[in-house]
């Protein structure tokens, strides 16, 4: 089905998140849209799907203008969405979560929905079974049974908003072959994405927005030059993948650790990290790769002391922790940035001073001026795009991580960061890692966990692989290359790898 | 053991108006909604409903009134919240005090008078059954209702689609919305529906439980049913079992009023509704985090069933409980 759009114009107060935006992707096509945060991509998107509506210029269904009311409308229409986080029904079975206000004609009974799902989930490939309930799916599985779900409810053309991220290499690559068959049969699909390498992987064509507007010659042909793209999506400057600034550290044994692990053994749910001896070196920053709840989770816990083991001792330069609360491993100097920033990291409403007052040490009276002179030295050396008066929630995602990492003390000594660029576009991810690699090299170790490779191998000077809740040994990076990882991420050949496999219990 | 029949025939029947009641806020809060007017609109609902009754000389006008202040209260809440975005609770809370006044006020000329009441129906052929009989064929019409509201409201949430839509509404409203789902309007719907419920329960107990109206009629019941739905989970069967304790509770504490003449008759009026809140909290204990590490230190064979029993027990709220819904 060929979904069209001319002259499409939506503002939000004085914002033109897309202003007269042409764009014509074909059916039988898989089109990728490429954009920084903020470049209007989800507003397009909303657009189409019936989230939005536009205020000025059409959206044309095989040519013919529409109006979408709501998401239903256009989903009857033949247009569906996967949101980058699954809008199913977390207490519901997946067979629940397909029939749940599906119409009539499309499943008529509980038993033609089971057969369905069962058919399309054979036939794309995915590992999705009727009565999961969707509590124990990954976000990979979710997203399956969405497409499974559009697809049974009558849509010819599929939107996905960033679909890989949080779900596992092996999800996405089932992903892609599903997205290729679902094209090579007729169906549309529109590929949102601010990845170069899975656009250039997967699509046809490939149009760039950039401040709301449709960047070059709208939809061009794959393959395009790397260095094109991006200086289509980020408007010039100097966006050649990142050079290392600073020489790569490791392989020097000489180094003291920080944190050294002594048969450990920690629970969390159903995952069991058991016997684990670990030392990790100071003034290093290690990657913890693996499929998502492979047992990372598990060990930065362990490391700010959020979690305590069952069994086995946990030192930190020499010092025994045992028994010791977050906030002792704070006195010593372990800061934690979590992934979900404003669950765990900042309070939203709070200002961004507010946030530099609670920081401040004892005392009845907040020193309201001390809390903005350190907001403001915050906001220039870290460049927040910010007043000190901000409320942290008005700020962007990546503001929001310069903003966490500006809190966190100087003569911090280790630093332990779940997914410190989850959801950043490309230049506030490097310009995190810039801060996290000047921390590095003023001595401060920096322990972080992704679903990113790239991130994984751009940035650490050791990797540790987790499969299943068993850990490889620290390996340095310069060892690595993608395939070896992506390997090791999937299991095949951990043993050799794996440094404590003679020392593990039966 | 006939005795014990009785006491327990006197039980179901005694639970009816809480079962009506229950039924009415599962359905309202499983769309999302919480009606913290319940205890209110319940004696406006037995107050207007014994008046129309009384006036109009109609059982069935008696109760249709007592539905319509119920789904009316339940109206006026959804309007102020749902439309206009104000706080559910802290406009439930206010209905409640207003129609409790409100009842007080208008039901001044009812008050001590004599009027209709549902007349007793044993089912033919079937009452004369032993034991089953005058366990569940004895009663009025209104009781054997709320024997088949629950089978009803049961079967409606959890095997029909448009129970399964309602209670998406409950859990997460923008996945319904996505799916082309008018949702304001279907919580407005369900929202009636239980408020309509919640009135026939008042007018259960004006015009046959504890017939007539009097100053604060119902005395606080609309506060242990709120409680019950949430201690029960917000699961139908889980929700009537609460309902049928805290009857026999009550009846507990009316027989050993004779057993305790020394006792302040105070004490056995509030009794029941003490026990039933610490039966609830106990319940909700369990399925804490210290118990689950009591748990843990159990031997097998005794640890999966007991967890199994927990998991059963800690049913978690629907998880958009009272928040407001705006369209993207």
């Amino acid at each position: 089905m060929e979904v069209s759009v001319h002259n499409l114009t939506k503002t939000f107060g004085t914002l033109r998140a897309n202003d007269n935006i042409s764009l014509r992707f074909a059916g039988g096509q898989i089109h990728g849209i490429l954009g920084e945060n903020g470049a209007g991509k989800s507003t397009l998107m909303k657009l189409l799907s019936g989230f939005l509506r536009p205020d000025g210029g059409e959206i044309l269904f095989e040519a013919k203008p529409v109006a979408l009311g709501d998401p239903g409308a256009a989903l009857r229409a033949g247009v569906g969405m996967v949101h980058q986080e699954p809008l199913d029904v977390p207490g519901f079975s997946a067979l629940e979560n397909l029939l749940c206000a599906a119409p009539r004609w499309a499943l008529p009974s509980r038993i033609e929905a089971r057969n369905t799902l069962t058919v399309l989930a054979g036939r794309l490939g995915f590992s999705v079974a009727p009565d999961d309930p969707i509590s124990a799916l990954t976000v990979g599985q979710r997203q399956q049974l969405e497409i499974i779900r559009l697809l049974a409810c009558g849509a010819r053309a599929l939107i996905l908003d960033e679909p890989t991220t949080g779900i596992s290499a092996a999800q996405a690559r089932s992903l892609f072959v599903a997205l290729r068959r679902l094209a090579s049969e007729g169906n549309t699909v529109i590929f949102v994405s601010h990845k170069l390498d899975e656009v250039a992987e997967l699509c046809h064509t490939v149009s760039v927005l950039r401040a709301g507007q449709v960047v070059g010659e709208g939809q061009m042909g794959v393959p395009q030059p790397q260095d094109r793209l991006l200086k289509m999506m980020f408007g010039g400057g100097d966006h050649t993948p990142a050079p290392r600034e600073t020489p790569r550290r490791g392989g020097s044994p000489a180094v003291p650790s920080a944190w050294r692990l002594e048969g450990i053994t920690a629970r969390e749910g159903n995952l069991v990290l058991a016997g684990l001896d670990l030392d990790i070196p100071a003034g290093s920053v290690v990657g913890l790769a693996g499929l998502e709840g492979s047992g990372q989770q598990i060990l930065l816990r362990l490391l700010c002391g959020q979690i305590r083991p069952s069994a086995g001792r946990l030192r930190m330069a020499g010092a025994d922790m045992a028994g010791a609360s977050p906030a002792i491993f704070r006195t010593c100097g372990v800061e934690y940035l979590p992934a979900d920033r404003l669950v765990e990291g900042v309070v939203g409403p709070l200002t961004l001073a507010e946030h530099f007052a609670l920081l401040q040490p004892g005392g009845m009276i907040i020193k309201r001026h001390a809390a903005e002179d350190a907001a403001r030295a915050a906001i220039a050396g870290y460049d927040i795009r910010a007043v000190p008066d901000s409320p942290i929630l008005s700020l962007s995602g990546g503001n929001q991580q310069r903003a966490m990492l500006a809190m966190i003390p100087e003569n911090t000594r280790a630093l332990v960061c779940e997914q410190p660029t989850r959801g950043l576009d490309v230049a506030s991810a490097r310009a995190i890692w810039g801060r996290l690699l000047a921390r590095r090299d003023a001595g401060c170790t920096v322990v972080f966990a992704t679903a990113d490779l790239d991130e994984i191998l751009d940035y650490s000077d050791y990797v540790l692989v987790f499969f299943a809740g068993r850990v490889s040994r620290l390996l340095p990076c310069a060892e690595l290359r993608v395939p070896r990882l992506a390997e090791l991420i999937g299991g095949v050949g951990f043993e050799a790898a794996d440094g404590r496999a003679k020392a593990n219990p039966q | 053991m006939q005795q014990l029949l009785i006491d327990l025939a006197a039980v179901l029947a005694a639970a009816a108006p809480l079962i009506f009641a229950t039924m009415g806020e599962t359905i309202s809060e499983r769309a999302g909604v919480i009606n913290l007017s319940l205890d209110g609109s319940m004696l406006l609902a037995a107050m207007v409903g014994f008046a129309a009754a009384s006036i109009s000389g109609s059982l069935s006008v008696g109760f249709a009134a007592a539905a319509l202040v119920g789904a009316l209260v339940a109206l006026i809440l959804g309007a102020l919240s749902l439309s206009l975005g104000q706080s559910q609770t802290a406009v439930g809370f206010v209905l409640a005090l207003l129609c409790t006044d409100l009842s007080s006020f208008l039901g001044a000329p009812y008050a001590r008078k004599p009027g209709p009441a549902v007349p007793h129906a044993p089912v033919p052929g079937m009452s004369d059954i032993p034991v089953i009989g005058p366990l569940l064929f004895s009663h009025d019409l209104l009781i054997y209702a709320s024997f088949l509201l629950l089978p009803a409201v049961w079967w409606f949430l959890y095997r029909t689609r448009a129970g399964l839509v309602l209670r998406a509404l409950g859990e997460r409203p923008q996945t319904a919305y996505a799916r082309g789902v008018p949702v304001i309007r279907l919580r407005y719907l369900y929202m009636i529906l239980g408020g309509a419920l919640v009135g026939i329960a008042g007018a259960a107990y004006s015009l046959d439980l504890k017939q007539g109206w009097s100053y604060r009629h119902t005395f606080g019941t609309g506060w242990i049913a709120l409680a019950i739905v949430i201690f029960g989970g917000w699961q139908p069967w889980r929700v009537a079992i609460g309902c049928y304790l805290f009857a026999a509770l009550q009846a507990l504490a009316s027989r050993s009023q004779s057993v305790l003449p020394g006792m302040p008759t105070q004490v056995f009026q509030v009794a029941p509704f003490v026990l039933m809140i610490v039966v609830l909290a106990l319940i909700n204990l369990l399925s804490s985090p210290t118990a689950a590490r009591r748990l843990a230190a159990l031997p097998k064979p005794l640890r999966h069933p007991a967890e199994r029993f927990v998991a059963w027990l800690a049913t978690p709220a629907p998880a958009a409980l009272g928040q407001p819904f705006q369209r993207p």
